[in-house]
């Protein structure tokens, strides 16, 4: 598999994702201005500050000429997967249920958390954010429950943001976008303590193969 | 060119921290008797068409999830 990695100006976390995806498949860099993604079999959105998050966390860069071919590349069935500030330009562009909104306690978090999968699978993955509350009005929030679009939850009592009913991470209705705050591209090596946001990109290879 | 200001602020309901950061702060201050706090935000612009605007606010200004928008032209 070959993947994609947006960067965006104030992208941060392209070279982790990078070397992420090079366990997972093959990976190269995408330009914020390329309009033509290459041919990869998936994409990733990574974490960072696009545009300097002015005006609001992912508003501007859903703008940018890669975004409009991963918004096509979405519609036809392409796996991409959207980390922190990836999951706030994929909500902002519309790929994506809900919002993100400041942190309840207005505190950036940087700290290892657990999270539950879909399918019951505990994972420790780090967050580092000041925008990670997710948010939809109570309506989008039952029907994304009753649609299995909740991909990962904070495990009871680690929610880091007060994000609604525990939610890190939600999957379109088709279940080939994925957004989550936490940062599996950074738990991918025993020397950072954990490996299982490396789970997470094997999944989503296994998905496109 | 018409004058434009877009005031945008949370939608109701929705908890908004930054404002209850500054209510928790202005007692130390010696203001007692402020609540409700909301903050938001305010762009003012010159546009040609003002007609446009509520769709501007809508793409871009404003996400209508999370936010409520009010056009003032001057």
């Amino acid at each position: 598999m070959i993947w994609g990695v947006l960067q965006f100006p104030g992208s941060c976390d392209e070279r982790d994702a990078l070397h992420a995806c090079s366990l997972a498949g093959e990976a190269r860099l995408i330009w914020h201005e390329e309009r033509d993604l290459g041919g990869v079999d998936g994409v990733v959105v990574p974490g960072g500050f696009s545009y300097g998050d002015y005006l609001r966390a992912g508003a501007i860069a859903r703008f940018s000429p890669a975004m409009e071919a991963v918004a096509e590349f979405a519609a036809a069935g392409g796996p991409v997967l959207g980390i922190c500030n990836g999951f706030q330009v994929l909500c902002e562009a519309g790929l994506l249920p809900g919002a993100l909104l400041l942190n309840e306690e207005l505190r950036f978090v940087c700290r290892q958390v657990e999270l539950i999968a879909g399918d019951g699978e505990r994972l420790s993955i780090p967050v580092k954010h000041g925008e990670g509350r997710f948010y939809a009005p109570d309506d989008i929030l039952d029907e994304i429950e009753e649609n299995g679009q909740v991909a990962f939850r904070y495990a009871p009592g680690q929610n880091p943001n007060g994000s609604a009913r525990d939610i890190a991470g939600v999957t379109n209705e088709a279940g080939n976008v994925l957004g989550l705050m936490p940062h599996p591209e950074h738990a991918v090596d025993p020397l950072t303590g954990s490996t299982d946001g490396l789970k997470i990109f094997r999944s989503i290879a296994g998905l496109a193969a | 060119m018409a004058k434009a200001r877009v005031l945008i602020r949370p939608k109701e309901g929705i908890l908004d921290p930054q404002g209850k950061a500054v209510e928790r702060a202005l007692p130390a201050l010696g203001f007692e008797g402020v609540e409700h706090v909301r903050v938001g935000r305010m762009v003012e612009l010159e546009a040609e068409d003002p007609e446009r605007l509520g769709e501007l606010c809508e793409k871009l200004l404003a996400n209508p999830l999370i936010e409520d928008y009010e056009i003032q032209t001057l």
